[in-house]
């Protein structure tokens, strides 16, 4: 495995495809003090501090003192931080604090240094049903964002238009929702949310309802966006290979309540930025052995 | 045509069905168009059933007008008037108290569906007014309204809306509760206030759901039309009829009838025109 040329390699033995942080909160590992040390995130940083989740009605907490930050990476890019696990883990209740959609019961959520309170278009959200609006085209779903923010109508076309070159949907402008594939559809989410220009892009499994082929050429477009856009991404997703794929983070959690088990930094998703192209990436001897050693994680402790 | 290797029988012929495939689970494109003969032939039988019993009298005109009869009493009826007014005028007197209705429904009722379907405010104070609105038939509170705001149109004008105020609200309320949650979070994350969720998700959402509502509350409002016409009315297709059944002049009750179940078809024929329009979406998300 090969460092990137002008990038310093930070991440250790690079003979390693992953490499293991030693155990605890990451916070508190990347930090060293508790969550009173705000200001010290001039870059755009989303810290969950200890955060539970605890939904009214549920004997037990469905996330408890879970830990993540998402701020720039070494290579000034944004982290794409990869939640994984079984289903029940609260990969989706992190992913809601994290938008503003669900309150933590403990434990605090902030985003460069502010309180989260409600969902903003810092961090805008795309979900797995892609919850567009079938009343708008194409156009005027991504374009919606600017719409609510008073820009005109001429510009935000303009706008939406490079953004829908930008995820390689230029001619489905005039397009009406219920005339794309899913696989566009998802496109068209992604092109919507960042018309809001986020600092964080909130991922509730975007690519889990699509088949494998479209999926792994959506993998390759979010690999562009997060690359061109910089923005940070916590993206929450059932699929290992995906996991690796995409993150710069992995972050492993199991179930009852949902905890982190382990977190793993990975390089693909860099390989991939620095050009090299996603099958030879994909069928890299490295590639199956951190395939294995993930999917170990994720199982690990379930009973056989 | 090919046979295929696996098949011993001989291949059917075109138009033909071999016994073994069930035709009627192909599509058939000709279909619609079949339904709407079927439909025709319907029509065409009664009609012919209806002008057979009246032709060899088996029931007295008084009862069973013929239906030249009834298309004769149209034209008069139509050039000369009935009641001292012409069937035009009727008509539009009975149409504008139904549309003054209507867009009175729509006025209340949409809002008073928006806050049931989405505050548990709007819900405790409307939800049980409505309940308790509905089920009374329009025979049963008009003469209170009568009293109330005198025999004046704007009477006429309440009781039709006050029949149409249900369906309106409640259709609301249920398109607005069948939004989509991850629609709404997806609007919020984007940016949108609570004013801008409303305006720009939840009112296109539950659109279809407040046209279906007015389709309802067309219906009910000629329903009670008639109801709404028999005080002091001078005017009206509703009055009309109840003024030919005093005299017992059957042809022009008919008439009535018929007129009015036209009007309601072409009205529903618009709407569903404009359902198309509006709500292409509906049913495909």
């Amino acid at each position: 495995m090969t460092a990137f040329p002008g990038l310093p390699d930070k991440r250790g033995p690079s003979s390693l495809a992953l490499r293991l942080p030693a155990p605890g909160p990451l916070y508190e590992e990347r930090f060293g003090a508790g969550p009173n040390t705000q200001p010290r995130f001039p870059m755009p940083h989303l810290v969950l501090d200890k955060v539970s989740v605890h939904y009214d009605g549920q004997p037990q907490p469905a996330v408890e003192r879970v830990s993540l930050d998402i701020g720039k990476s070494d290579s000034g890019r944004g982290d794409f931080v990869v939640l994984v696990g079984r289903s029940g883990c609260g990969k989706t209740s992190l992913l809601n604090v994290a938008a503003g959609l669900v309150a933590p019961a403990r434990g605090q959520a902030t985003v460069s240094g502010r309180p989260i309170t409600a969902p903003g278009p810092d961090r805008a959200v795309v979900f797995q049903n892609d919850a567009l609006f079938p009343w708008l085209t194409a156009r005027e779903n991504v374009a919606f964002a600017l719409r609510l923010r008073g820009v005109p109508a001429d510009k935000r076309a303009r706008r939406a238009d490079e953004l829908l070159k930008l995820v390689k949907l230029a001619d489905a402008g005039d397009k009406r929702i219920w005339e794309l594939s899913g696989g566009m559809r998802q496109r068209v989410g992604l092109a919507r949310a960042l018309a809001a220009e986020p600092e964080f892009l909130l991922l509730d499994e975007p690519l889990g309802a699509l088949d494998a082929l479209t999926r792994e050429r959506m993998q390759t477009t979010l690999l562009d966006l997060w690359a061109a856009s910089r923005v940070g991404v916590l993206m929450v997703t059932h699929g290992i290979e995906e996991a690796l794929v995409l993150a710069t983070r992995i972050v492993v959690l199991a179930p009852g309540p949902g905890h982190v088990v382990r977190t793993f930094e990975t390089h693909f998703g860099r390989r991939y930025a620095a050009g090299e192209p996603i099958r030879a990436i994909k069928a890299d001897p490295a590639f199956a052995a951190a395939r294995a050693e993930l999917t170990d994680a994720i199982f690990e402790g379930e009973a056989a | 045509m090919s046979v295929s290797a696996y098949s011993e029988r001989p291949a059917a012929k075109a138009g033909e069905t071999d016994g073994f495939s069930v035709p009627w689970s192909r599509p058939r494109p000709r279909r619609a168009v079949s339904a709407r003969l079927v439909s025709l032939i319907t029509i065409l039988i009664l009609l012919a059933a209806w002008t057979i019993a009246a032709q060899l009298k088996l029931v007295s005109p008084v009862f069973l007008p013929s239906p030249a009869a009834v298309w004769t009493k149209f034209v008069v009826v139509a050039r000369d008037g009935f009641v001292d007014a012409t069937l035009l005028q009727h008509l539009t007197a009975s149409l504008w108290r139904v549309f003054a209705a209507l867009i009175a429904a729509i006025l209340v009722g949409v809002p008073v569906g928006l806050a049931i379907g989405i505050s548990r405010i709007g819900r405790g104070v409307f939800d049980p007014l409505l309940e308790f609105l509905r089920p009374i038939p329009p025979l049963a509170y008009l003469p209170l309204i009568v009293i109330w705001f005198g025999i004046g149109e704007p009477s006429k004008i309440l009781v039709i809306t006050i029949a149409m105020l249900a369906p309106v609200a409640l259709s609301t309320a249920a398109g607005v509760r069948g939004v989509s949650r991850e629609r709404v979070d997806a609007a919020r994350s984007l940016g949108a206030t609570r004013a801008q969720v409303v305006r720009h998700v939840i009112l296109p959402s539950a659109l279809p759901s407040i046209l279906t509502g007015l389709r309802i509350a067309l219906g009910a409002g000629w329903s009670t039309l008639v109801a709404a016409e028999l005080v002091a009315a001078t005017r009206g297709l509703g009055f009309m009829i109840q003024s030919a059944a005093q005299f017992l002049v059957t042809d022009v009750v008919v008439m009535g009838i018929l007129v009015i179940a036209i009007i309601a078809f072409a009205l529903e024929f618009v709407i569903r025109r404009i359902e198309r329009v509006l709500v292409p979406w509906a049913g495909r998300d």
